[in-house]
């Protein structure tokens, strides 16, 4: 296939960062606005399909030399991790903590295991739908 | 407005239906999706239609939408999510090793295992 | 510790995540499988014997209160069913070291297995009728992956199949729930079963135990949705056939079970009614089909939807003795189930068939494998003092009790089906003069067979000592007679 796309290339090299940032923004407005894990991961991997549209599997490949089932068992691990952590206080199962707290740069902070919980989500979006991209589009 | 939302599942499980009675394997996979998406609605339509609140109970809120609706729509939304991109992975995988997507052709009980 | 019943789910989680950093190491999967299985094995048991001394435990995950978060409720009967399938878990992961292959190895097959436990597990746990839709959902996904592994052609063309029944199945429960929920607004079993009480016997509830039924009964596969089993599990190689002929039928049975005696009681005259008609209906196409076969699978997965229909037949009856029976049986069911699978799998390694006619003279060479393969018959058959007779006792003296005379007699006939029906294996399969098979000497036969004569061992251990089972057993039998205990206990008031 021998195409003319380097309009596509170039604007989805700046969108891609975009895209990105928007996702991240989404992920940290998750927990009391809507946003959150699922949403913002799905917004990642279309980024990462909008690279791979506008070029190919093995460019991207190189700029992101990840190995994307690996982060499924990260994102994995810091799910079920944040729900075991319970079992170290003898909690019921998957009980969060949070509070206000003061953090140099940001100032007065709202933390929330529930984020750790929900970067684990985010991970295993992008793992899972990545890997399900790759695999239709690799045979190609 | 619940008239209205049980004719538009009504309407989507009758072409989910349709499509799934068809013969092409992409069909039957864009009407599977669109039951899950019939039976979504049929989930907040369940849960009492409302407007003008949010789905949270705060410290003052005079009014507000049962959550758990929403809630069980996100988890089966996931869900299915995930069920239908296995499913066209294992499609297109079928159709690269049996070299059809006609259901008809698909039919057989031998084993070569 | 109050996270106890967590355990059974979480070992296998965690082990799933960890090994799917190890795709390589076959080795290193290997072991991590093992200590993983015999770890919730041990947990299970523990837990077991926890519930049994001291009553239902509870959590109320993420510290929400009962009606309103998800509770995960582990009675006797969870219990035991939860220990049942991590020793099956276990047997099966152990044949597989030397059957599955090393390619299906790489392809994350070990990680699948736990993922498939984590999700029956949980369903046999949960207390939350939506949180049941998702561990389904967890165990079919799990299913679907190792139904297709390996990627052969029936694989991909029975997977089709399998998937689309399943996916139509689960937007029904996802319909269900959202009908149940509109009528009596709660999703915590316990909470719904108060609820219904209280209301009384609406005919809508009587669509919506109905509508359950269907979702229930194409997992458990009675009598008009089992159509897709005999070809969908004829597909995958005989360790994952094992996993799935004993673990998954089961948890729709177990879930019929569940939401018929604990809140659809209301309407019996209905409801149990159609069950029982539909449980005789399946108990006759079983047989039919467990005959009908010379293929070795075949007729072991026609044994399954005979079991379907004996215990489906148990519940619908709902009496105390009848229910008993159903558990007995249940868990003998699922043990030499999954015996009997990892047994004609290494007769199937040896003779390269499935045919029996193509089969014959395995005594001679193996007859450990002989003996061992009989004596899984026979409690199959449900043969006194093997495992199967106390459960069938139960149930055919419960249903005489309630009048259901048809029923209880085509049970006791099915019973002879079975025995004919494994025999026709064992005369034709171990019987007759002996041949020789090209690369049976390069099987690794002792090895197969030991996971399989593990679990007959542990089902004559479960015949023998009935005496034993039996206040475990009556204690899981109070708790569906009396939905008050299962209530009180989850809701604590």
């Amino acid at each position: 296939m021998k195409t003319n796309d380097v309009i596509l290339q170039t604007t989805s090299k700046v969108v891609f960062f975009i895209i990105i940032l928007f996702a991240i923004h989404l992920f940290f407005a998750g927990h009391y606005h809507p946003g959150g894990g699922f949403v913002g991961g799905l917004m990642t991997s279309g980024a990462l399909v909008l690279l791979l549209l506008a070029f190919d599997i093995k460019t991207v490949a190189k700029g992101f030399p990840i190995d994307y089932k690996i982060l499924i068992g990260i994102g994995l691990l810091f799910a079920i991790g944040t729900a075991a952590g319970a079992l170290v206080f003898n909690v019921p199962f998957f009980t969060h903590v949070f509070g206000d707290v003061y953090l140099p740069i940001f100032g007065e902070t709202s933390l929330h295991t529930a984020m750790l919980f929900d970067l684990g989500v985010y991970l295993v979006v992008i793992g899972v739908t990545m890997t399900i991209i790759q695999t239709i589009g690799e045979s190609e | 407005m619940e008239i209205l939302m049980s004719i538009v599942i009504g309407a989507l499980f009758a072409s989910s239906v349709y499509l799934m009675l068809s013969k092409s394997l992409l069909r039957i996979i864009i009407g599977t999706g669109l039951l899950s998406h019939g039976a979504h609605l049929l989930i907040i339509t369940m849960g009492g239609l409302k407007r003008g609140a949010a789905p949270l109970l705060g410290e003052k809120a005079a009014s507000y939408v049962d959550p758990l609706p929403q809630a069980l729509i996100l988890t089966a939304i996931v869900i299915s999510f995930g069920v239908t991109a296995l499913f066209l992975v294992l499609a297109y995988r079928a159709y690269q090793e049996l070299g059809t997507d006609n259901m008809d052709e698909m039919r057989g009980n031998e084993a070569n295992d | 510790m109050i996270n106890l019943l967590v355990l059974p789910l979480l070992i296998p989680l965690v082990t799933a995540a960890l090994l799917i950093f190890l795709p390589k190491s076959i080795r290193v999967q290997r072991a991590v499988s093992v200590v993983s299985a015999i770890g919730t094995l041990a947990a299970s048991i523990v837990l077991l014997l926890t519930v049994k001394d001291n009553g239902i435990q509870t959590v109320n995950v993420g510290s929400w209160d009962a009606p309103f978060g998800i509770t995960l409720v582990s009675d006797t009967l969870s219990a035991l069913l939860v220990t049942t399938s991590s020793l099956i878990t276990l047997s099966v992961i152990l044949y597989s070291f030397r059957s599955i292959g090393e390619a299906r190895e790489r392809f994350y097959y070990y990680p699948i297995v736990q993922f498939l436990l984590v999700g029956v597990n949980g369903a046999f746990t949960t207390g939350d009728i939506f949180n049941l839709f998702v561990f389904f959902e967890v165990m079919l996904m799990a299913s679907y992956v190792l139904i297709v592994i390996g990627g052969t052609k029936i694989q991909l063309r029975e997977s089709i199949k399998y998937i689309l029944v399943n996916v139509i199945s689960s937007a029904l429960f996802v319909i269900a729930v959202a009908m149940l929920y509109s009528v009596v607004g709660s999703l915590n079993m316990a909470d719904i079963s108060q609820r219904i009480a209280q209301i009384g016997s609406l005919p809508i509830l009587t669509v919506i135990a109905v509508l359950f039924l269907i979702v229930f009964g194409l997992k458990g596969a009675i009598f008009p949705l089992y159509f897709w089993l005999p070809g969908s599990y004829y597909a995958p190689p005989v360790p994952v056939l094992a996993l799935f002929g004993s673990l998954l039928t089961k948890v729709g049975v177990y879930s019929i079970l569940r939401s018929y005696s604990l809140f659809f009681y209301h309407d019996q005259a209905f409801t149990h009614e159609l069950l029982g008609i539909l449980a005789i209906i399946t108990i006759i196409v079983g047989c039919i089909g467990a005959i009908a076969y010379w293929d070795v699978k075949k007729i072991i997965i026609y044994n399954i939807i005979i079991a379907v229909g004996v215990l489906t037949f148990g519940i619908s009856v709902a009496t105390e003795e009848s229910y008993m029976g159903t558990v007995f049986y249940t868990i003998h069911d699922m043990i030499v189930k999954a015996a009997l699978f990892l047994l004609i799998g290494v007769m199937i390694k040896i003779t390269g068939t499935n045919d029996l006619r193509k089969m014959g003279g395995l005594m001679k060479k193996y007859p450990l494998l002989g003996w061992t393969f009989l004596v899984a018959a026979f409690a199959l058959a449900g043969i006194p003092p093997l495992s199967g007779f106390v459960g069938k006792l139960l149930i055919v003296r419960g249903g005489l009790a309630e009048g259901a005379y048809v029923g209880s007699l085509i049970v006791l006939l099915s019973s002879l089906v079975v025995l004919y029906s494994v025999i026709k294996i064992f005369m034709n399969g171990f019987w007759k003069a002996p041949k020789d098979y090209p690369g049976e000497e390069n099987q690794p036969v002792l090895s197969l067979w030991a996971p399989g004569a593990l679990l007959v061992l542990a089902s004559i251990l479960y015949g023998v000592g009935a005496e034993v089972m039996y206040p475990i057993i009556s204690q899981a039998t109070d708790a569906l007679v009396h939905p008050a205990i299962y209530i009180d206990a989850v809701l604590k008031e």
